[in-house]
């Protein structure tokens, strides 16, 4: 199979876009691919500071590096959760993420979340009901929590993460077996700031495959962690990545056209808020944080249960200039 | 006949197939159980497209692209 644009032997096929590249126009595809996405869905404008969200893979650095390679300023957020479960999870993955930022002289921020809040994911995991049953849905909670802290306090106008198409889709087709409106609703590219001081949420790989993003750190040479997290295995976003994919093998561009064609019906109203319209936004009495019911917010309320319980510290950010070492904030 | 000089072997995640050699790499992934959608193929750390028909006695190392959580 030969490069479109060159004719050199290509190294990737894109079945879904009926289009095979080489290394170099590969390369040169996906940055104006991301660009697109970001125009189009006006994700952030040139000189805005962004804050991209890194967890040591594929995704999160090839974003990293695209943006950064578009003339964006674009400075790191690793969460160090305390994963290590035998293999190391967190610090290698950390590490990855150390090492990009040395690479390409860019900001790290790192928070760590054993050493911030005093208790890792692997053990609020343990310790919580709802950790035991879905361990994701507290590092997601977790995550959100820190991703809204540290963008207000630095005055990110975006926070950036790497989801790509296959997570969107996978998703989106969660949501859809159980009609969840809410999270339908909700779902896009761009997610609004809810609350003044609070950056966007933006995911500007949201239209390349996740075969891509890979492809991507690979002919990039970027280190990635390629373990995946021990805490995923049996987690529902791969079974029905699985099962999308399983629709990909017949129907070359089904994931593509599933989401977008979403991403037009929910823009063509098909999906409505309530009549209430959003739901009232109260300020979270522990850490300040915008909360959909009066009193402490989920992630406090979380924190709370993990007896025995100990204080928030307000203060777990440290940074690091290019992985040369970290400095207190 | 050396059944191995006629099979090619392909890597995956700490686990070794030895397939056909001749057929496609697309046809090759779908026989060992895994989905084309969710792998990238390496040669001498290049990237190959699925396309290609195997040679007898080539090593090619898949990379597993799908992560969930």
């Amino acid at each position: 199979m030969k490069c479109r644009k060159c004719g050199a032997p290509a190294a990737i096929n894109m079945r879904e876009h009926k289009l095979a590249l080489c290394r170099e126009h590969f390369l040169e595809w996906i940055p104006e691919q991301t660009e697109r996405a970001i125009h189009h869905y006006r994700m952030v404008e040139r000189g805005e500071k962004i804050l991209v969200a890194v967890s040591g893979g594929k995704d999160s650095l090839s974003l990293w590096d695209v943006l950064h390679r578009l003339g964006y300023a674009a400075d790191g957020l690793y969460i160090d959760l305390g994963i290590d479960e035998g293999i190391a999870y967190s610090s290698k993955s950390r590490a990855f993420c150390e090492q990009f930022a040395a690479r390409q002289g860019l900001t790290l921020r790192v928070v760590s979340v054993p050493e911030t809040y005093g208790r890792s994911i692997a053990e609020a995991t343990r310790l919580s009901t709802r950790g035991r049953k879905k361990p994701c849905s507290i590092c997601g909670l977790v995550k959100r929590h820190i991703m809204n802290r540290v963008g207000r306090e630095q005055g990110y106008a975006a926070l950036a993460t790497g989801h790509n198409l296959d997570d969107e889709a996978a998703v989106l087709l969660h949501n859809a077996m159980t009609w969840s409106g809410g999270y339908l609703v909700r779902q896009g590219p761009v997610l609004p700031a809810s609350r003044p001081g609070l950056g966007r949420k933006v995911k500007p790989l949201c239209r390349i495959y996740e075969r891509e993003t890979a492809a991507y750190a690979l002919m990039r040479g970027i280190d990635y962690i390629y373990e995946e997290c021990p805490f995923s295995v049996g987690s529902s976003t791969l079974y029905y990545k699985d099962v999308l994919n399983r629709l990909e093998e017949d129907r070359p561009g089904a994931k593509l056209q599933f989401y977008l064609s979403f991403l037009q019906a929910k823009d063509g109203g098909l999906f409505a808020l309530n009549a209430s319209g959003e739901a009232e936004l109260h300020d979270c009495v522990t850490c300040g944080q915008p909360t959909s019911a009066p009193g402490k917010c989920a992630f406090c309320r979380l924190w709370d249960s993990l007896a025995p319980a100990l204080p928030l510290p307000q203060d777990g950010l440290r940074e690091g200039d290019g992985g040369q070492g970290e400095m207190g904030s | 006949m050396d059944p191995e000089r006629n099979s090619t072997t392909l890597l995956h995640r700490g686990r070794r197939f030895d397939v056909p050699a001749g057929s496609t790499l697309r046809d090759a992934i779908r026989k060992v159980g895994l989905s084309p959608e969710a792998v990238l193929a390496t040669q001498n750390g290049e990237l190959i497209t699925d396309d290609r028909i195997l040679k007898p006695g080539e090593e090619i190392r898949l990379v597993a692209v799908i992560s969930g959580g």
